[in-house]
C-alpha cells in the first residue's frame, strides 16, 4: 500500500515525474499545465530528483530539445496544453518519426481563438495523426497511473514510440482529489533503467538521426509506425496487467460500466466518464438498461475490442469534447462508427459534442442524452445525427 | 540494386553505420556522362582535385577512369580541365542507354 493523499492532478503527475526521475525535462510554461513543471522544478532545485531541467524559451523548443535528449539516449519527459502543443506540432512528427519514447503530459485545453484557457480536447486531438500513443485519463490518479505506465510502454522493443498522456484541464489539473502514491522505490522497480536502441552519446557508435529519406525509403519508414502503434496494443495490456499486481488497480483499452445488457450506452473520454457513471447508476435504479464506456487508449485506436463490446446496444451516443470542423461530427465518433460498421447488427449511433472551451456538463445534460437515446431505440428515429449539446440557440 | 523491405530497415530513418554513404550509388541521378580523350589528357590531375564526389579514379598518379556508380554527371571535370587541354566532354547519358 502506498500512501493516500489529497492532490491535484498536476501535483500528481510532478509527483509521478519526481519518482521517475527522468534525465532531461525540456519545458515552457502555459495554462493548465504549468504547475506541473514548476512543481518539478522545486524537485530538481531541492535535489530530489537528478533531472536536468532545460527552460526553453517556447514548446517548439521544448519539443526539440526532449527530441535531442531523447535521441542522445535519455529517458525524457515534459509538459504541455494547448497552444503549446499547438506550437510543438511539426517536432510532434519528427519525435514520433525518430522512434523517440519521450513521455508528454497533455493537460487538455482549448484551441485559441477567442483566447480560451479552459478544458475540451481539441489541442490532443488534433495531434492524433502525429504518431504519438494518446492515453486519455478519468481522474488524478488515473493520470498518475498512466504516466507511469507510459514510459514502460513508449519504450519497449518492437513499441519505442512517444506517449501523451491526457488529462483534462483544470477538470483534473486543478482539483483535489483523494487518490493513492505508490512508493518510490516500487515505481523505480516498476520502470526499470531506460532502454535507449541507438543513443547518440554512444560516440563508438556513431548514428545519423533525421536523414533525408526520399521517394525509395520514407514509405517503408511509415510501414513500421504503422506495426509500432500495432504492437503498443498488446504491450499496453500487458503493461497494465504488471501495474495491476503493483496497485491494485487494472486498466485496459477502455473501461466498461453496466454495458453486458445494456440497451442504449454513452461513449466518452476523460472526466466527463465519472459524471456519466452517476447518470448510469440513476437510470439502472429506474430501470433503464442505460450502460457507458470510458474509452481510455485513443492511439492506437482498439478497433475491435470496441466493436466486440458495443455489438449488442441498440443506441449509442458517442461524446466528442473537441469538434472536427468540415467532417460530419467530432473524431471519437467517426472512429468508434467505422469501427462498429462491420457489425451484423451494428447499433445506431449518434454524436454529441459538448464542454468545448471547458463548458460545464452536467449530470441533467447527460440525461438528456440518455432520454434521446431511450427515444431512438423504441422508434429507430435518429432526428440528428451530430448536434452540440448545452449550445443557446 | 535491390532495395530493402520495412522490416530489414532500421527503424526511424536512423542510419546506423558510419561513413555509408558509399553505398549510396548518386550514379544514377547521372544524365551527362564524363567522356576523356586519353591522347589529349596531359594528367595534371586538376579533375581529381575539383570532382565533388571523390569519382576521377587515379593510379600511380595518373587518371585511369571514372567510377560510374558514384559519378553524378556534374560536369565540373570538364570545366576545370585545363582550357588548352580540355580533354573531357560531357556525354548525354542516353546515348550509353541499352534498348
Ligand atoms: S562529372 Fe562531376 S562527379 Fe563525375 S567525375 Fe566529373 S566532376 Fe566528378
Ligand atoms: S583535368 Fe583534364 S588534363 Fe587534367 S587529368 Fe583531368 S582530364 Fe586530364
Amino acid at each position: 500500500m502506498g500512501k493516500i493523499v489529497a492532490m491535484t492532478g498536476n501535483i500528481a503527475i510532478a509527483e509521478a515525474m519526481r519518482q521517475i526521475n527522468p534525465d532531461v525535462c525540456a519545458a515552457y510554461p502555459i495554462t493548465p499545465s504549468t504547475e506541473i513543471m514548476q512543481e518539478f522544478a522545486n524537485f530538481v532545485a531541492d535535489g530530489l530528483v537528478a533531472s536536468e531541467l532545460v527552460a526553453v524559451e517556447s514548446e517548439h523548443s521544448a519539443m526539440s530539445a526532449c527530441i535531442g535528449a531523447s535521441a542522445a539516449g535519455g529517458r525524457v519527459m515534459t509538459a504541455t496544453s494547448s497552444q503549446g502543443l499547438a506550437l510543438m506540432w511539426e517536432m510532434l512528427y519528427v519525435a514520433a518519426s525518430s522512434r523517440l519514447p519521450i513521455v508528454m503530459t497533455v493537460v487538455n485545453r482549448a484551441l485559441n481563438a477567442p483566447l480560451n484557457i479552459h478544458c475540451d480536447h481539441s489541442d490532443s486531438m488534433g495531434a492524433r495523426d502525429s504518431g504519438w500513443i494518446q492515453i486519455y485519463s478519468e481522474n488524478a490518479q488515473e493520470a498518475y497511473d498512466n504516466l507511469i505506465q507510459a514510459i514502460r510502454i513508449g519504450q519497449y522493443s518492437g513499441v519505442r514510440l512517444p506517449v501523451m498522456v491526457c488529462l483534462d484541464g483544470f477538470i483534473i489539473s486543478h482539483s483535489i482529489e483523494r487518490m493513492e502514491l505508490l512508493d518510490d522505490e516500487k515505481i523505480q522497480r516498476f520502470i526499470g533503467p531506460h532502454v535507449s536502441y541507438y543513443p547518440l552519446l554512444d560516440t563508438e557508435h556513431p548514428v545519423t538521426y533525421g536523414p533525408i529519406d526520399l521517394q525509395d525509403y520514407y514509405t517503408e519508414h511509415k510501414r513500421q509506425q504503422v506495426e509500432a502503434m500495432k504492437n503498443a496494443k498488446e504491450v499496453i495490456l500487458e503493461i497494465a496487467e504488471e501495474f495491476k499486481a503493483l496497485s491494485g488497480r487494472g486498466y485496459g483499452f477502455f473501461r466498461e460500466y453496466c454495458l453486458k445488457d445494456a440497451e442504449i450506452a454513452i461513449l466518452v473520454l476523460g472526466s466527463a466518464g465519472g459524471t456519466a457513471q452517476a447518470v448510469v447508476d440513476k437510470l439502472r435504479a429506474e430501470g433503464v438498461k442505460a450502460g457507458l464506456l470510458k474509452l481510455r487508449v485513443f492511439r492506437p485506436f482498439p478497433l475491435e475490442e470496441l466493436a466486440e463490446s458495443l455489438k449488442n446496444l441498440k443506441v449509442l451516443a458517442v461524446l466528442d469534447r473537441s469538434d472536427s470542423f468540415g467532417a460530419v461530427g467530432g473524431p471519437v465518433f467517426n472512429e468508434v462508427r467505422s469501427a462498429l460498421f462491420d457489425l451484423k447488427k451494428p447499433p445506431k449511433v449518434i454524436n454529441y459534442i459538448y464542454g468545448l472551451g471547458g463548458r460545464d456538463l452536467g449530470l441533467e445534460d447527460i440525461e438528456r442524452v440518455y432520454q434521446e437515446l431511450q427515444k431512438i431505440a423504441s422508434n429507430g428515429q435518429i432526428t440528428k445525427l451530430v448536434d452540440y449539446l448545452t449550445v443557446r440557440e | 540494386m535491390r532495395l530493402k523491405g520495412w522490416k530489414e530497415i532500421p527503424i526511424g530513418g536512423l542510419i546506423i553505420e558510419a561513413g555509408n554513404s558509399e553505398e549510396y550509388q548518386t550514379g544514377s541521378w547521372r544524365s551527362f556522362r564524363p567522356i576523356r580523350d586519353e591522347a589529349k589528357c596531359i594528367h595534371c590531375l586538376l579533375c581529381w582535385v575539383y570532382c565533388p564526389d571523390s569519382s576521377v579514379i587515379v593510379e600511380d598518379g595518373k587518371v585511369v577512369g571514372v567510377d560510374l556508380e558514384h559519378c553524378k554527371g556534374c560536369g565540373i571535370c570538364a570545366k576545370e580541365c585545363p582550357p588548352k587541354v580540355q580533354a573531357i566532354t560531357m556525354v548525354e547519358e542516353a546515348e550509353f542507354a541499352e534498348y
